[in-house]
């Protein structure tokens, strides 16, 4: 037994680079990113703690019920659900080895992240210049823009990232398995789209 | 110098992580000496009070998160993918960008001393309204805040992948409950900087928010909430004092075991525990908050939960004190720290309970009583299991010893300097002398205690100066250390000092929590017996 080597080692030695990692019990991307995905949840948590406290603090207008209305947001959040759909039906294409599948349904999830954005555009704008509601106005304005507002960052970084996916996706070898990359974004779309369902019940629906 | 500066490799961030936060050490601590020779006597006007209060400041944002985070994480760095038997971190990549954006953070709260205003004067907690842009109109909160939320990415990313490298890099043969303890403790201490730095994150967003803005989250007069502040606050800050000292205790438990030539006495009660301490942390953060005037049930809430946390931090130290009985106990320098850091932490978590008692809280809350209480336990605990660590790892990471007579001069003036400097404080603070005073009058009575605590920090001060000459003369003078010189088991001992960049040629495979010994003693293996 050499002194390198505590024992035998299993299978062949390894070649000796510093950029091979081996023995990989679980996908540490994965991993990985469950962990981000957790971070991020602590991240909501807090910006969520904090609308509910301030929720009818003080009656300076304007109120949430003067200023939200439900029609646009249902539709808003019909595109981030069904979003999450198409995003779920392009990995089974990408299983199927359907790949032009996979790229149509795959932009149709870009293109629903971007409609639910200019939803909230469109919602922002009336919010601000029909009923005057600033980050500054009130408590109101205060917690619902960072609230929302942080949540519509987060929908910008998963459409960049979906964008990015799409675009190198042209240049994958056909694969038995679906590409990490591909599962991975998919996992953080379905968390952001999550966090709108809690931020819809509790702004829209309770907060209302 | 390029070398160090594009490198991924675990061992050399690791390192890189040592040296800023012991840079940021010395910032730090001739900050602390400087307000130690301020109070030195009663109306004395050596600095001018903005400036002590942007030393203190400074002095305890960088203490707890540009020197303490990031020398464990540091020496976490270096050890664990070695512990483990790994290569490297699961993410090389991102483990060099946690470094660098803490040091940008760390940069960028420095930066405030060439902003008008010059550096934040907000403790390091930095209540609202105080941070709010009508009372701190300079720039330096900002680059407080700032700073915290770039180094706040960092040690995230830093959480995020020791979670995923101890989770899925194990060598082959070790399960979970084969891995070194220090490594398990990691495990646990990157889960609470999951859940408690984007907290953290989150609060300084809504204070940024408020000040550029205009928003009003802790803005009292447009129905904002100071209160709010100080919850979340110390939702991430309580936590973080665990975080801080977690590490610490992984450490101690790798060197007592060795230097007392026995295994660690009752490891599976000692991972619970440690289990039961991250998880019992997350809910006795408003202790801090007493004197704020929450309801009864709360106080008494946060009371019995805190009281709850000595629980499994005492099992663990009857464990180390089983450890240490009966066994042939070697006095090198690491086992030397241990103690210092077994002894003081002690006391330091005795004044703890003390202080978790509603009552008694009232009467001292914000004396120096409580400065003197968390420094015993956070350089009691965390620095001495800090120094016992690198005094440890020393001779892996360079294949060079470190001088022991040197470093029993450092322990001796530290332990001895140290005590001057924090027992007296606990009875100035029952006398009633607040913190963050720049001065105080003749006639208070503190002057002695005062006096006793300036001349222990010029105690410790030499001691920290020898550690720095020993760190660099050693790298030369210190005798070679061969593979495993303390003739220790777990598998960083298995691969050369310093190790090479792929730490194993070929990768490792266990059967116990001390796979050295058992090939050091095939007649009579661990693994037989656990």
């Amino acid at each position: 037994m050499t002194m390198g080597t505590v024992e035998t080692p299993i299978g062949t030695p390894q070649p000796a680079t510093s950029r091979v990692v081996n023995h990989e019990r679980l996908s540490r991307h994965k991993t990985g990113m469950v962990c981000f995905l957790v971070s991020e949840s602590a991240f909501f948590s807090t910006l969520i703690m904090a609308y509910i406290i301030f929720l009818r603090h003080g009656d300076a207008g304007p109120t949430p019920a003067q200023t939200l209305t439900l029609p646009l947001v249902v539709l808003n959040t019909g595109f981030l659900l069904l979003s999450s759909f198409t995003a779920v039906l392009a990995e089974r294409q990408l299983r199927a080895g359907n790949r032009p599948g996979f790229a149509i349904l795959w932009a149709a999830t870009i293109l629903l992240g971007v409609l639910f954005l200019v939803g909230t555009a469109y919602e922002w704008h009336g919010l601000i210049h029909n009923h005057g509601l600033t980050i500054g106005v009130n408590m109101f304005g205060t917690t619902y823009y960072t609230l929302v507002g942080f949540h519509a960052f987060h929908v910008t970084v998963g459409v960049i990232a979906l964008t990015s996916v799409l675009l190198v996706a042209r240049k994958w070898e056909p694969q038995a398995t679906v590409p990490l990359p591909v599962t991975l974004v998919s996992w953080y779309w379905h968390f952001v789209d999550v966090v709108w369902v809690i931020v819809f019940l509790v702004v829209y629906v309770v907060g209302r | 110098m390029h070398t160090w500066i594009v490198t991924v490799d675990h061992k050399k961030i690791g390192i890189m992580y040592v040296f800023m936060a012991i840079v940021f050490l010395v910032l730090a601590g001739a900050a602390a000496l400087m307000m130690r020779l301020q109070l030195w006597a009663p109306n004395l006007q050596l600095l001018p009070p903005i400036t002590f209060n942007q030393f203190f400041t400074l002095h305890g944002t960088t203490m707890v998160f540009f020197m303490g985070m990031l020398i464990l994480i540091g020496i976490a760095n270096f050890a664990v993918p070695l512990m483990i038997g790994a290569r490297d971190m699961a993410f090389p990549r991102l483990n060099a960008f946690g470094f660098w954006a803490t040091l940008f953070g760390g940069l960028l709260v420095y930066f405030s001393f060439v902003v008008p205003g010059g550096p934040p004067a907000i403790g390091w907690f930095a209540y609202a309204p105080l941070t709010e842009a009508s009372f701190a109109r300079g720039p330096g909160v900002d680059c407080w805040a700032l700073g915290l939320i770039v180094s706040g990415l960092g040690t995230t990313t830093a959480g995020i992948n020791f979670i995923a490298t101890i989770v899925c890099m194990r060598c082959p043969g070790m399960s979970l409950r084969k891995v070194p303890f220090f490594v398990w403790v990691m495990l646990w201490t990157s889960i609470q900087i999951l859940l408690v730095m984007p907290p953290l994150t989150a609060a300084l967003v809504m204070l940024e928010f408020d000040r550029q803005l205009g928003a009003h989250f802790f803005d009292t007069q447009a129905g904002g909430s100071a209160y709010l502040w100080q919850h979340l606050f110390w939702f991430f800050g309580h936590p973080e004092v665990y975080i801080l000292v977690l590490p610490a205790f992984g450490m101690v438990s790798e060197v007592i075991p060795v230097f007392s030539r026995k295994v660690l006495f009752g490891y599976e009660f000692m991972a619970a525990a440690t289990a039961a301490i991250v998880l019992i942390a997350m809910g006795v953060w408003a202790h801090h908050m007493f004197a704020v005037g929450m309801s009864r049930p709360l106080d008494l809430f946060f009371a019995a939960a805190t009281m709850l946390v000595s629980i499994p931090t005492g099992i663990k130290l009857f464990n180390w004190l089983a450890t240490l009985y009966g066994g042939k106990l070697v006095f090198k320098s690491p086992m030397l720290f241990s103690l210092g850091f077994l002894s003081m932490f002690v006391i330091g978590g005795l004044t703890g309970i003390i202080l978790a008692c509603t009552p008694i809280d009232f009467q001292v809350t914000d004396s120096y009583f409580v400065v003197g209480h968390f420094h015993w336990v956070l350089i009691g605990g965390t620095v001495f299991g800090v120094f016992s660590a690198i005094h440890y790892w020393y001779p892996k990471a360079t294949g060079r010893m470190l001088s022991e007579r040197l470093a029993k001069w450092q322990f001796w003036l530290l332990f001895l300097g140290f005590m001057l400097t924090f027992a007296p404080m606990h009875i100035a603070g029952i006398l009633g002398m607040p913190r963050r005073i720049y001065t105080y009058g003749p006639d208070r009575g503190w002057e002695l205690w005062n006096q006793l605590a300036t001349l222990g920090a010029l105690l410790q001060a030499p001691s920290y100066l020898i550690f720095a000459y020993n760190l660099v003369s050693s790298l030369w003078l210190g005798e070679k250390a061969g593979d495993d010189p303390w003739d220790a088991w777990t598998l960083e001992w298995a691969t050369t000092s310093p190790p090479p960049p792929y730490n194993f040629a070929v990768l490792p495979t266990v059967k116990s929590r001390r796979p050295l010994w058992d090939r050091k003693h095939p007649d009579d293996p661990d693994w037989k017996y656990e």
